[in-house]
């Protein structure tokens, strides 16, 4: 063995250790929940709110989907709280089901879309070359089509089924994810700890999943949040055109559209669906802004 | 003015704080420091110190998160804590200038050198933009910048660091300040440049009577420049006193472990080399893209053996060490392992000649995946090379732990982000172990730390060499480095390999006329080093004219 000659101050090589990082996230999910801003909080509270109405849906409705429980356009009151609609069905029961739909079907939609452009994005990112060349320049193509537009044509060649339509809005807004995915993971990929898995001899799925993943995934949080209300208000523009979700499944696009007439007789009644949509949206993004606040590291 | 017995700058029971989080930290705690006209106060520590962060506030400035909350800092007989903001800033490049550590940094690359060298004077009314102009000309001719007329018409890429960091300090001088604080000026230069920068900053210093804060991790340097020297630790005075005493006769702990560092020698001497190389380079030429950076390499490295490449940033070192790793498949020429060829690209190699060679990088930050923690980083190696897994697993990740000097209870859970920077330089060594190769490539791998913590590392380093008998590639510019680590040395200029052989032949004279240069413009730790050496290469550029 070789002598080791301690050097007084050599100390300073090792950082005094930190305090130990509580294992349990929920409790500090909840610790930093408190510490949240009002807006945040009140965030939370909106979208756990939607999130147990669409799943309860059918317990606490006080009627079917598409039950026809009274007379048209009856006002708000005893029997129906916020009346019926242009067929006589329960307006609540109705958003409430809307809830389950719109917000589910969005969900699921831009989950696909992540899938698809998260997955593709690092990929084009860590290949580089002719790979990214390609997927890079289909993402262009598709973007330079107007997304509404292109949203219909397809949907007339398609049909409007629940799975042609989540499938077509996924591919659609997955070039946006596409591109900040492939963005940020471009300042990740140069990073030796990536050259270090390279010449380990690292598959590109570890490369992706175990490299890269983990350091883009705050942007891409946040990035979802904010597609997952584009989606669900581009699933209701759809409906409102007749194109999204088909009657009689409650959706709050066409219910703005069925009960439109009523505007122009002073009753407020066809503005709760927009009202629904509206109020998510702006919780969803207090809740977005706040994480995107605290995982950017900005004071 | 009634400043004649009075210092220029005094500062008394500096405290500045920092905030982490909602808390804020005591960064300087209590530093008292004066400073004439005329004279160089060289500030030294390791980094976070606080050597910048006062620095900073001998201009009556904090960095944003950073509070000056106690103490005077008196310019020429102005307390600049109680001055207003806009008459502060009065003073800042006007009677206080500032160089960066990075020039390239700090210069706007969209406008020409000129145009931001007389920004300052024309601003405050000091000089109109010709007479700022013929100033900066002048300036540029003091400081000895090749075709001072022209080069300020020049963006600052189309000049060279050096030249960059010398137009940073004719900037500084524009308005003839009374006091201008060098921030590690040449800590991001080649030896080479760093004393030609280090002889005209002082030169310039003499010329204009201006007085100085120096600051630098460097002892040599700071031994050529300064008066007076502060040794700082964790923002608080270790030591003051004039720059001969300081250096003859430290009488601080710290500062003698300071002065101690560069007496590590390497332990034992290379055992004889095997007849086959483990590693062997043989007529590479690589390019990127059209330019070509390496030009017919060749060289063997023996097991057990440490090769120290060094030269100059730009020489074509760390792109050998792509060859080696296959990241860069060359145009030309082949690499051996064992005698074996090996596939030009990393990506045809097999999992084996991949283990075989591994490699540690300068930035342990940028090698180590923040979202890994330690276990994942070392363990990961294990599982993909050696298909450890469960406890074997853990046994081994901690056993590699214990052999780089670190706790393994302590430190398994961890993330880098929880690590000082040797600390995470011990886990990239870790992880290069882990794989149980033959050979290392070590690319400036204590550059970016503190000389003692670098030190800490050499030793660590050289223990691993005896224990596996690891062959190193050894890549540094810093010589003081090679003379504590290495068995042969290959000195690389512009891609070609300019001399190489064993440690006592390239250091003993004669020298090829590049490893000279390289060698004689290594600062030493004498104050008059770098008089002499001027002297020196005075003489010689006359002789040479003469014949």
């Amino acid at each position: 063995m070789i002598e080791q000659t301690k050097i007084p101050g050599e100390s300073t090589d090792f950082a005094p250790p930190p305090p130990r990082l509580e294992k349990n996230f929920f409790r500090d999910a909840l610790k930093e929940l408190k510490k949240a801003p009002l807006s945040a909080k009140f965030g939370f509270v909106v979208i756990a709110i939607y999130v147990f109405v669409a799943l309860f849906a059918p317990i606490i409705a006080p009627f079917g989907e598409s039950e026809i429980v009274g007379s048209e356009y009856e006002p708000w009151g005893e029997g129906f709280i916020l009346g019926t609609d242009n067929l006589g069905r329960d307006m609540l029961s109705r958003l409430m089901y809307g809830a389950r739909n719109t917000v589910g079907i969005a969900f699921v939609t831009t989950v696909f879309a992540f899938l698809i452009g998260g997955i593709g994005g690092i990929i084009a990112a860590t290949l580089g070359g002719w790979t990214d060349q390609i997927m890079s320049r289909i993402v262009d193509i598709l973007m330079a089509i107007p997304q509404l537009i292109f949203a219909l044509l397809l949907l007339t060649i398609f049909g409007t089924s629940i799975p042609v339509l989540i499938s077509i809005i996924a591919v659609l807004d997955s070039t946006r994810v596409f591109r900040l995915a492939r963005a940020v993971s471009l300042n990740v990929v140069v990073m030796d700890y990536v050259e270090v898995a390279r010449l380990r001899g690292e598959r590109i799925a570890w490369v992706t999943l175990k490299e890269v993943l983990p350091n883009i995934l705050p942007p891409l949080v946040a990035e979802f949040g904010l597609r997952f209300c584009f989606v669900f208000l581009f699933i209701a523009g759809l409906s409102f055109l007749g194109l999204g979700l088909q009657p009689p499944t409650a959706d709050w696009g066409s219910m703005v559209r069925d009960n439109a007439t009523l505007i122009t007789f002073g009753d407020i009644t066809p503005l709760l669906p927009a009202a629904a949509i509206a109020l998510l949206t702006i919780g969803v993004n207090f809740v977005v802004d706040w994480f995107l606040h605290k995982t950017s590291g900005l004071k | 003015m009634n400043t004649k017995n009075k210092p220029l700058l005094d500062i008394k029971g500096l405290v500045i704080e920092g905030q982490s989080g909602e808390e804020w930290n005591t960064i300087v705690n209590g530093v008292d420091l004066t400073l004439d006209r005329g004279e160089i106060l060289g500030l030294i520590g390791e980094s976070g110190a606080g050597k910048s962060t006062i620095g900073l506030a001998a201009m009556g400035y904090a960095h944003p998160g950073c509070r000056i909350s106690g103490g005077e800092i008196i310019f020429d007989g102005v307390d600049l804590r109680k001055l207003r903001q806009d008459a502060c800033r009065e003073l800042r490049g006007v009677r206080i200038a500032y160089v960066a550590q990075s020039a390239a940094a700090s210069f706007n690359p969209a406008h020409k050198l000129i145009d931001q060298f007389v920004e300052i004077p024309v601003e405050h009314g000091v000089k109109n933009r010709a007479e700022a102009e013929a100033d900066a000309i002048d300036l540029f001719t003091r400081l000895q910048m090749p075709t001072p007329d022209t080069i300020g018409f020049r963006y600052p890429h189309q000049v060279s660091g050096g030249q960059l960091q010398r137009a940073m300090t004719a900037m500084a001088l524009s308005c003839r300040p009374d006091l201008i604080i060098f921030d590690e000026p040449t800590t991001a230069l080649d030896v080479t440049t760093q004393i030609e920068v280090l002889a005209t900053i002082r030169d310039i210093i003499e010329q204009f009577n201006t007085a100085a804060i120096y600051i630098t991790h460097d002892l040599a340097v700071v031994a050529q420049m300064a008066d007076k020297i502060i040794v700082l630790r964790y923002g608080e005075v270790v030591e003051e006193a004039k720059t001969r005493i300081m250096l003859s006769d430290p009488k601080e702990n710290y500062t003698k472990s300071l002065w101690a560092v560069r007496s590590f020698k390497k332990t034992a001497a290379a055992p004889d080399p095997d007849p086959v190389p483990l590693v062997k380079i043989d007529h590479v030429t690589a390019a990127y893209g059209d330019s070509t950076v390496l030009h017919d390499i060749s060289f063997e490295i023996h097991k057990g053996h440490t090769v120290a490449v060094v030269g100059e940033s730009g020489s074509g070192k760390s792109t050998a060490a792509r060859v080696i790793t296959g990241l860069l498949p060359p145009k030309q020429g082949q690499v051996y392992f064992k005698g074996e060829l090996l596939p030009a690209d990393y990506r045809n190699r097999s999992k084996d000649q991949l283990r075989h060679a591994q490699m540690i990088y300068q930035m342990a930050d940028t090698a180590l995946n923040p979202r890994q923690s330690i276990r994942d980083v070392i363990g990961r190696p294990l599982s993909f090379y050696l298909g450890m897994r469960g406890a074997k697993k853990e046994a081994r990740i901690n056993e590699l732990l214990d052999l780089i000097e670190l706790e393994p209870r302590d430190f398994i859970d961890r993330y880098p982000g929880e690590l000082s920077g040797g600390q995470k330089q011990r886990i990239c060594i870790a992880r290069a172990l882990a794989a149980e190769p033959e050979f290392i490539i070590c690319d400036e791998v204590t550059s970016a730390l503190d000389q003692l913590v670098a030190e800490g590392i050499l030793r660590l380093l050289d223990r691993l060499q005896q224990e596996f008998s690891l062959a190193y590639m050894f890549i540094t510019h810093d010589l003081a480095t090679v003379e504590a680590i290495a068995d042969e040395v290959i000195v690389m200029l512009q891609g070609k390999i300019v001399e190489q052989g064993s440690k006592l032949e390239i250091f003993s004279p004669p020298h090829h006329e590049y490893t000279e240069l390289l060698l004689s413009s290594v600062p030493e730790m004498d104050p008059d080093w770098l008089d002499r050496t001027l002297e020196e290469r005075k003489k010689l550029s006359i002789k040479s004219a003469g014949q």
